[in-house]
C-alpha cells in the first residue's frame, strides 16, 4: 500500500499515512465502518485536517461529503489540532451540583481558553464531557488518562501545573 | 481449546466454585486459630499451615477458616477453637501440626471430639 | 486442591481506580508475601462494588468486613492486625454520618443492607476477567436452558410472565419488544445491547459492564435465540474504556468456550457479538439513531413506524434492549418469570438499580425493589444531606426527567407513579440537591445539556430547545421578564406535542417540572432580581454583610484576583473592579456573609 500517493500535510508523517493506509484497509468491505476508521485516523493523527477526511472517502469509496457529515456529528471528531494535555471536565448533573462549573471558569481564566479550545501555546486543550459515570467523585476532571475526583476552584490549577 | 457441552459447563461451576466457597458466608462449621503474637510464637502459622494443608484435600464447603486474636489464654498457645453449628464450641491447647491434621480429619469433618487436647468445652 | 482461607475482594471499578486500587492492591500483595501469607491470603480484583465515594474499598471473605477509604501506606498494618493476627481494624470501618459510629460488617452498613440483589448479585464477588467465576455462580446455565430445553416460543412466554419492563428509560415490556421481533418474518434479525449510558448521572451499565460483562453477553444469547438472530453489536460509550476492555476479554474467553460462534453448546445455534464504540453522541442512545449509527451515518433518530422490530439495524428485523435488561434476563430464565415478578409493584417488576449521587451522605450503586420509596433510599440507604443542610429536590431520569420536592418523597419507586409527579423513571439516575441548588440554573443546565445534543433533524426540539434555553438565560442573568414564565409554559407544551423522538419529547421535562414546583425561586428571579439559593453569579451583588461577617479573613486568603480587601479583626470589602466573580468566596466562606 505504500506506493499510493498522499496528500501533503505537515501534521501528517510517512509513518502515519502507513498507518492510515492499513486502518482503511482494514476495514474497507465492512459496511458502516467509517466511525472506526475516523476515530482510528483520528488516534494517529490527534484530529481529522481536511485532507485526511478526502483521503478517507477515497479509500472507503464514500464522498466526502457523507464522511465529512459524520465526522462533524460525533462530538468525538475534532477538525483542529489539539494541545499537548486533553483536559475532559465532566458536565455530568452529580459533578455540576457539587460545582465544577467554579473549577472551569478558573481554569477558562488562567490559560486563556474556551470550553471546547485550546491554549495559544498548545499546552491544553479543555472538553467538556457528558457524564463521566464516575459520579461518586463528583466534581471530576481527567487529564489525558488521569482521573481526578473532588476538584474544585482551588485545587484544579494545582493538578493542571504537573501537565508540562 | 475444545468447545464445551452442557456437562463440561457443570464440571466448570463445581471446580470454581471451591475456590469461591468462602465469598459466600454460609459455613457449618468454623475453625479459628489464635494468631496473636504469643500465638505466633508457639507457632501458631504452623498450625495454620498444616490446617490448610488438610482443607485443600477436603471437597467440604461448609468450613470456615478464620484467624483471630489472643484468647488470653497465652501459656495454653497455640489455640484453636472449633465451633460446629448446633454444637458448643471446642477449644483445643498447645496444638501443632499433627494434632492440628488429628483434629481437623477427627473432630471437624467426623464430628468426634478430641478430648485429650482439649482445653474445656466453652 | 490449594485452598486459601482468606480472599480479599478489591474493588477495581472506574471509582476505585481511580482513588487508587492499583496502588493498595500492589501494597497488598508486597505485604501479604513478606508476611509469607500468599498461600493463605488472596487478593481478587472485582468489579464495581457499587459505594463508590468511600473508594477504594475492599471485603475481607469470609469474614464479611468492609474496609473504606484504604491508604497504601498503612497495608503493612492492616495486613498484619487482621490477615495474620485476626484483628480487624477499627480505622476502615465504614462510619456511620451522624453517630460516627462504626460498623465493621458489610451486611449491617444501611446502604447495604436495604438492597435487594439481582442484576448486581455478583459485584464484588467475582473476578469479572475469569469467566470459571461467573460460571460458578450458575453463569451461562439460563442460556443452556434455552438452547437446550426451551423453544423460542417458551422463552418469550417466560419473559413475559416476568413483566419486566425495559431499564433504559421508557419501560417499554421486554417480552412484547421480543414477541414483535420473533414473528417478524426474514432469515437476518439482530440483538442490539443499549450501553450507550448517556443520562448525566447514571452510571449503573457501566458497572454492570465492569463488575459482571458476562451476564450482558448470556443475556443477549438468550435474546438471540428467542428471536432466531445470530449477530448481535454491543453499543458502547467510548469514554467507558473499562466497561469496554472487560466486555472484549468476556467475549474472547465465551469464544473459547464455545459460548459464542458456531453450534453453541452442542445445541447447533449460532451466535456472534461485536462490539461498536459510539462517538460521543447523546442522541445515540435512541433506538433507531443508535442503528444509524452502528451503519456508519449520522446518528439521527427517525419516525415510528416501521419499528424497529419489523425494520432495524440494516431493514433487517431487531431488538435493542438496555444494558440492565439484558442482565436480569438469565435469571428470569433460570428461575422463571413468576419468580422475576414477586417482587415489585402492580405495574413495575422486580428490582431497579440507581446511581445516587450529588448532595448526599453515601454515594454509590444501588439495586432495590420496586416499590420502595425515594424516602426510604434518600434517608435510609443514602443517609441523608450533608453538613445539616435542607433536602431540596431529586432529579430523576436525566434530561428528560425531573425534581421531585420534599412533599413527594413518599412516591413510590414505580413506573407510573414516578411520571405521575412530573418525572420520569429513566435510566436510574437519581441526583438530590440540597438547599443551596437553584432550580432555574438545574433547568437552564439540562436544557443546555439538550439544545447541544438536539441531533438538529426536527424543528421543535432544534430551535424550541434554544429558545427555551435563551429564556433562561435571561432569567439566571437577571434580564428575565414577567411574560417569560408564560412563554415557557407555552413552548414546553409545544414541544412536547410535535418533537420526533422521545428525546425531543422530553426535552421540556426540567422546565416543567421545575415550573411547577419552584415556581416561587422563577418569580424571585424575574420580580425581585435575586436568586434564593444564591448560584446565579449575575444576580449577585458581591458585598460582604457586615453583621455576618466573622472577620475570619476565609475569602481574602482564597480570592484569586486579590480583589477581597481584608485586615485581621476588620470586616472584609470586595473591589469590585477586580472581582471576576468567580464565586470562590461563596464557597469559602462559612457563614453566608457575602450575597
Amino acid at each position: 500500500m505504500s506506493n499510493k500517493i498522499h496528500p501533503q500535510h505537515p501534521d501528517i508523517t510517512v509513518d502515519m499515512w502507513e498507518k492510515i493506509d492499513e486502518t482503511i484497509a482494514a476495514n474497507r468491505s465492512k459496511p458502516g465502518s467509517v466511525i472506526t476508521v475516523l476515530r482510528e485516523c483520528q488516534n494517529v493523527v490527534n484530529y481529522l485536517p481536511v485532507e485526511l477526511i478526502d483521503y478517507i472517502s477515497q479509500g472507503l469509496n464514500l464522498s466526502s461529503s457523507d464522511v465529512f457529515g459524520v465526522a462533524s456529528f460525533y462530538s468525538l471528531f475534532s477538525f483542529e489540532p489539539k494541545g499537548r494535555h486533553l483536559i475532559k471536565v465532566c458536565m455530568g448533573t452529580a459533578c455540576y451540583v457539587k460545582g465544577i462549573k467554579e473549577a472551569i471558569d478558573r481554569t477558562c481564566n488562567t490559560y486563556q481558553i474556551k470550553e471546547g479550545g485550546t491554549s495559544e501555546d498548545r499546552r491544553f486543550s479543555l472538553e467538556a464531557v457528558r457524564c463521566l459515570g464516575a459520579c461518586g467523585l463528583a466534581p471530576v476532571a481527567v487529564v489525558d488518562q488521569d482521573i481526578y475526583g473532588s476538584i474544585s476552584s482551588s485545587n484544579i490549577l494545582e493538578i493542571l501545573e504537573r501537565y508540562e | 481449546m475444545a468447545k464445551l457441552t452442557i456437562q463440561d459447563l457443570k464440571k466448570i461451576k463445581e471446580g470454581a466454585s471451591k475456590e469461591m466457597s468462602l465469598r459466600d458466608e454460609a459455613g457449618k462449621v468454623k475453625v479459628t486459630v489464635h494468631m496473636g503474637t504469643c500465638g505466633i510464637a508457639a507457632g501458631a502459622r504452623d498450625v495454620m499451615a498444616s490446617l490448610m494443608e488438610e482443607m485443600g484435600e477436603t471437597d467440604r464447603k461448609d468450613i470456615r477458616v478464620v484467624a483471630s486474636g489472643c484468647m488470653g489464654m497465652c501459656s495454653s498457645e497455640p489455640n484453636v477453637t472449633i465451633e460446629i453449628e448446633g454444637e458448643k464450641p471446642i477449644i483445643y491447647q498447645h496444638i501443632d501440626r499433627n494434632k492440628m491434621r488429628q483434629v481437623f480429619k477427627r473432630h471437624v469433618l467426623m464430628g468426634e471430639v478430641q478430648t485429650d487436647f482439649a482445653l474445656a468445652k466453652m | 486442591m490449594k485452598k486459601v482461607r482468606t480472599q480479599l475482594m478489591l474493588c477495581g471499578g472506574t471509582g476505585c481506580h481511580s482513588t487508587g486500587t492499583p496502588a493498595v492492591r500492589e501494597a497488598l500483595e508486597k505485604e501479604i508475601e513478606q508476611q509469607g501469607l500468599s498461600e493463605e491470603v488472596q487478593v481478587v480484583e472485582t468489579g464495581c462494588n457499587g459505594f463508590c465515594a468511600v473508594g477504594p474499598v475492599m471485603l475481607v471473605q469470609p469474614d464479611g468486613i468492609f474496609y473504606q477509604k484504604l491508604d497504601p501506606k498503612d497495608i503493612p498494618y492492616l495486613v498484619e492486625e487482621h490477615f495474620l493476627k485476626g484483628r480487624p481494624v477499627k480505622k476502615f470501618f465504614y462510619k456511620e454520618p451522624d453517630s460516627k459510629e462504626t460498623i465493621p460488617g458489610m451486611n449491617d452498613i444501611p446502604f447495604f443492607a436495604h438492597q435487594q440483589l439481582r442484576v448486581m448479585r455478583n459485584k464484588g464477588l467475582i473476578d469479572p476477567e475469569v469467566i470459571d467465576d461467573y460460571i460458578a455462580r450458575d453463569g451461562y446455565f439460563g442460556a443452556a436452558k434455552a438452547l437446550q430445553e426451551m423453544t423460542p416460543e417458551q422463552i418469550v412466554e417466560e419473559v413475559k410472565t416476568s413483566q419486566i419492563r425495559g431499564r433504559g428509560g421508557a419501560g417499554f415490556p421486554t417480552g412484547i419488544k421480543w414477541e414483535f421481533a420473533s414473528k417478524s418474518p426474514g432469515d437476518v434479525k439482530y440483538v442490539l445491547c443499549n450501553a450507550d449510558e448517556g443520562d448525566p448521572g447514571a452510571f449503573m451499565d457501566r458497572s454492570i459492564l465492569e463488575a459482571d460483562p458476562h451476564a450482558v453477553v448470556e443475556g443477549m444469547i438468550i435474546a438471540a435465540r428467542a428471536i432466531n438472530a445470530h449477530k448481535g453489536y454491543i453499543y458502547a460509550r467510548t469514554e467507558y474504556p473499562l466497561a469496554i476492555r472487560r466486555l472484549n476479554i468476556a467475549i474472547t474467553q465465551a469464544k473459547e468456550y464455545g459460548l459464542l460462534g458456531k453450534d453453541i453448546l452442542g445445541t447447533g445455534f449460532d451466535f456472534e457479538i461485536e462490539i461498536y464504540e459510539g462517538a460521543g453522541a447523546f442522541v445515540c442512545g435512541e433506538e433507531t439513531a443508535l442503528m444509524r449509527s452502528i451503519e456508519g451515518k449520522r446518528g439521527m433518530p427517525r419516525p415510528r413506524p416501521p419499528f424497529p422490530a419489523h425494520k432495524g439495524l440494516w431493514e433487517k428485523p431487531t431488538i435493542l434492549n438496555n444494558v440492565e435488561t439484558l442482565a436480569n434476563i438469565p435469571q428470569i430464565i433460570l428461575n422463571g418469570g413468576s419468580w422475576y415478578a414477586s417482587v415489585g409493584t402492580e405495574t413495575s417488576k422486580g428490582t431497579k438499580v440507581f446511581a445516587l449521587s450529588g448532595d448526599i451522605y453515601n454515594i454509590g450503586l444501588l439495586e432495590v425493589p420496586m416499590g420502595i420509596s425515594l424516602r426510604t433510599v434518600i434517608y435510609d440507604i443514602g443517609g441523608g444531606i450533608p453538613k445539616k443542610k435542607k433536602f431540596k429536590a431529586v432529579q430523576l431520569g436525566g434530561p428528560s426527567g425531573g425534581c421531585i420536592p420534599e412533599q413527594h418523597l413518599d412516591t413510590p419507586v414505580d413506573y407510573e407513579e414516578i411520571t405521575k409527579v412530573g418525572a420520569i423513571m429513566g435510566s436510574g439516575g437519581m441526583i438530590v440537591m440540597d438547599e443551596n441548588t437553584c432550580m432555574v440554573d438545574m433547568a437552564r443546565f439540562f436544557m443546555d445539556f439538550i439544545q447541544d445534543e438536539s441531533c438538529g433533524k426536527c424543528t421543535p426540539c432544534r430551535e424550541g430547545t434554544r429558545r427555551l434555553l435563551q429564556i433562561l438565560e435571561k432569567i439566571c442573568d437577571g434580564k428575565g421578564e414577567p411574560s417569560d414564565l408564560e412563554s415557557l409554559d407555552k413552548l414546553s407544551a409545544i414541544i412536547k406535542d410535535s418533537a420526533l423522538c422521545g428525546l425531543g419529547l422530553t426535552a421540556p421535562n426540567p422546565v416543567l417540572s421545575t415550573l411547577r414546583y419552584f415556581r416561587d425561586e422563577y418569580e424571585a428571579h424575574i420580580y425581585e432580581k435575586r436568586c434564593p439559593a444564591k448560584r446565579c453569579a449575575a444576580l449577585l451583588k458581591f458585598e460582604v454583610d457586615p453583621e455576618l461577617c466573622t472577620k475570619c479573613g476565609a475569602c481574602f486568603r482564597h480570592c484569586p484576583t486579590e480583589a477581597v480587601i481584608w485586615k485581621k479583626k476588620e470586616i472584609a470589602v470586595i473591589d469590585k473592579e477586580k472581582c471576576i466573580k468567580c464565586m470562590t468566596c461563596f464557597e469559602k466562606c462559612k457563614f453566608g456573609s457575602i450575597f
